[in-house]
């Protein structure tokens, strides 16, 4: 089983996120996703330093793999992602259409991202004749959904993709033309002062009656809980999982990648550190208040 | 000649339709400003040449679709009694039956019925949504509305003759995106995400592959559609898999005795009220939460959305239609919203030049609005 580290989902200065990717380089990963998937004006790395740093990690060995927007509206964007996909050397990670037709016109592999909804088997074959090669299942998609399709493409004779699933890190929800850090600070989304910098993790939205519920991520609302599929290692490699998405966070993140290096390579499933994540189980998302 | 310009101007203001005006010069008068308005378009918009913006109109169930229609609907949108479509809720859509009699209601007074397919089914559940295509052709839809890749590609193959909508939910914001959509298979026709700014969506008017629709009116989703696990995070219920947000069976009301009101969602506290403070629909997108230590509409406040004063610019741009969002409003939102729109529509086709937006036609809007206020949401810079 393979790890990867999921694209970066936050806003982290320049220096910061360099030093991070020169260290993560270095730790037990398999594919590591860079580039910016939430918010074209976060630019502390713009893409061409994204493509930059690709080829510069690319003499690791391990297999770099360039992310899209999820949410492309102006033309700078899709300029911003031509130039991806045009990069001549790396996969693309695909997470909306958008990027499945660059891709698909210029014959790039893509790996095609949590946001693109694909619920079924038709869909999966489809993309995979547009160039997909591994497939990420959107965060509500759990083992039931990913067993069927399995079920399906056996019942087609078709292979299926490369299996990647979210097995670490805050689940992308939602994604908006607004921006609610800019609105949490009552400030236009054109003058936001790229205040996200200020919440390497997000920043935490509560209920009223203090409970943790979403984290704000610029454009992106997300669940607060960090997600957590380790302990449910043995029923993963039953499904046929091939990779462990797991999401960059600000602390502690070598530990997390050594802790699922460690769990892949023994058969005894490893003793949970985040949240159980409901979706997987055909559940609410998030652990439920007195549940 | 003052006096004929005046009087089509007074006949466009009490009379719906040129063809219903009774005095002939004043008739062919506004028919000949409809026709200047027409080579404007013309030269400005060649995806759209001599077409006019049709109004489509949300038909929850029969009398819905019958006060759309009377009310002066182009085409309504409607869904079965099933998970196939984004609003499906208790008591709403239609049966076998009633949209058999819808469509023939329709179609009686030359208007289309399009059958909303909008959500996406996994793989153990694909014939349900295949059989609900089978049944759109059969009844003799005008088109089908729907988001997801095998349900379009099942529609192109078997039925290659019922026109394609791609539904909002298809969540395609770019001409690329379109442009999949439209070589894939070949949609005649996109819904815009309630995302894009005015001047991106006069944008990909011009770079689109097929004519575009975006939202007019209605309650505003703040979320790109098609991409929002708000509602399946706290209630495992998901307007994608399900066509439901934020379901009625996970809502609890809990009132005080000094009369207020906390209103929670599968155990989630969405939102508390003062006793004479109005309450919304407690959708995760609407409720109040605490962040950075204030209380506050993080996400959204309740409000709908309307592009009245937009309507010339989305003419000069090529939108083929607008749409007004609510099904799961009654016959009287339907009739009041379209027949305001229908006003609209009808004015600013026969004299764009002197079409301006009427107090009248903003009042009645906004007594159907969430929260009785409206904006212009995305389509404006400053509400980002």
């Amino acid at each position: 089983m393979k790890l990867s580290l999921g694209p970066p989902q936050y806003f982290w200065p320049r220096e910061r996120a360099l030093a991070f990717y020169r260290e993560a380089v270095h730790w037990p990963l398999d594919i590591i996703y860079l580039g910016e998937t939430v918010c074209s004006k976060r630019r502390e790395l713009g893409t061409g330093d994204w493509i930059a740093l690709a080829q510069e990690l690319a003499d690791s060995g391990k297999q770099i793999v360039l992310s899209s927007l999820a949410l492309i509206e102006a033309e700078s964007e899709l300029g911003a992602l031509k130039r991806q996909v045009e990069n001549g050397e790396f996969w693309i990670e695909a997470n909306d259409l958008s990027a499945v037709q660059l891709c698909r016109e210029r014959r790039v592999p893509f790996v095609g991202g949590p946001s693109l909804n694909v619920y079924n088997h038709v869909a999966l074959a489809m993309l995979m004749d547009d160039g997909l090669r591994r497939w990420v299942p959107g965060v509500e998609q759990g083992k039931t959904l990913i067993a069927d399709v399995h079920a399906a493409m056996a019942a087609w004779d078709r292979a299926m993709p490369e299996l990647e699933v979210i097995a670490y890190g805050r689940l992308p929800l939602s994604w908006s033309a607004r921006c609610f850090t800019a609105r949490a600070h009552d400030v236009a989304k054109d003058q936001c002062g790229f205040r996200c910098i200020d919440y390497p993790d997000g920043l935490p939205l509560a209920t009223r009656d203090g409970s943790p519920f979403l984290r704000i991520n610029g454009i992106q609302i997300q669940g607060d809980e960090v997600t957590d599929l380790g302990p449910e290692l043995p029923g993963l490699r039953e499904l046929g999982v091939d990779v462990l998405r797991l999401y960059p966070q600000h602390e502690g993140m070598a530990q997390v990648v050594a802790h699922f290096d460690q769990a892949r390579r023994t058969a005894q499933p490893p003793q949970r550190i985040g949240a159980r994540n409901g979706y997987w189980h055909g559940e609410p998302g998030m652990s439920l208040p007195g549940a | 000649m003052r006096a004929l310009q005046r009087g089509a101007r007074e006949c466009a203001l009490t009379c719906v339709k040129v063809r219903e005006c009774a005095d002939p010069r004043t008739a062919r008068l506004i028919q000949v400003k409809a026709a200047r308005a027409q080579a404007r378009d013309h030269a400005r918009h060649p995806s759209q040449r001599g077409a006019r913006m049709q109004l489509v109109c949300p038909a929850g169930n029969l009398p819905a679709l019958q006060a759309a229609i009377d009310a002066g609907a182009d085409a309504v949108y409607a869904g079965l009694r099933d998970q196939t479509n984004a609003r499906a809720f208790p008591g709403l859509n239609f049966s076998d039956d009633e949209l058999r009699t819808g469509i023939a209601y329709a179609h009686g007074r030359g208007r289309k019925v399009y059958l909303a397919l909008n959500t996406y089914p996994d793989s153990a559940r694909l014939a349900t949504w295949f059989s609900a295509v089978d049944k759109a052709a059969a009844f003799g839809c005008d088109a089908i509305i729907a988001a997801e890749m095998a349900v379009l590609d099942y529609a192109a193959r078997t039925h290659p003759q019922l026109p394609r909508h791609l539904s909002v939910q298809g969540s395609a914001t770019t001409a690329p995106a379109l442009r999949y959509m439209h070589e894939r298979f070949g949609i005649a026709r996109a819904v815009l995400p309630r995302v894009l700014a005015i001047q991106q969506v006069e944008r990909l008017c011009e770079s689109a592959p097929v004519p575009l629709e975006v939202f007019a009116f209605g309650s505003l989703c703040i979320m790109v559609e098609g991409r929002c696990q708000l509602s399946s995070y706290v209630t495992g219920a998901s307007p994608n898999r399900h066509g439901v947000c934020s379901p009625a069976k996970f809502v609890r009301w809990d009132e005080q005795p000094d009369g207020r009101r906390s209103v929670h969602l599968n155990g989630v506290l969405i939102d508390r009220f003062e006793p004479a403070e109005p309450a919304g629909y407690p959708t995760v997108c609407k409720g109040r939460f605490d962040v950075r230590d204030e209380v506050f509409h993080a996400l959204e406040e309740p409000t709908s959305l309307n592009t009245l004063e937009l309507l010339p610019r989305l003419a000069r741009a090529g939108v083929a239609a607008l749409k007004i969002e609510g099904r799961q409003r009654g016959a009287a939102y339907v009739a009041s919203v379209t027949r305001t729109w229908r006003e609209a529509l009808d004015r600013h086709r026969a004299a764009p030049e002197d079409w301006n937006v009427q107090p009248g036609w903003q009042s009645a809007l906004t007594r159907h609005a969430e929260g009785h206020q409206t904006t212009l949401g995305p389509y404006h810079r400053h509400w980002h």
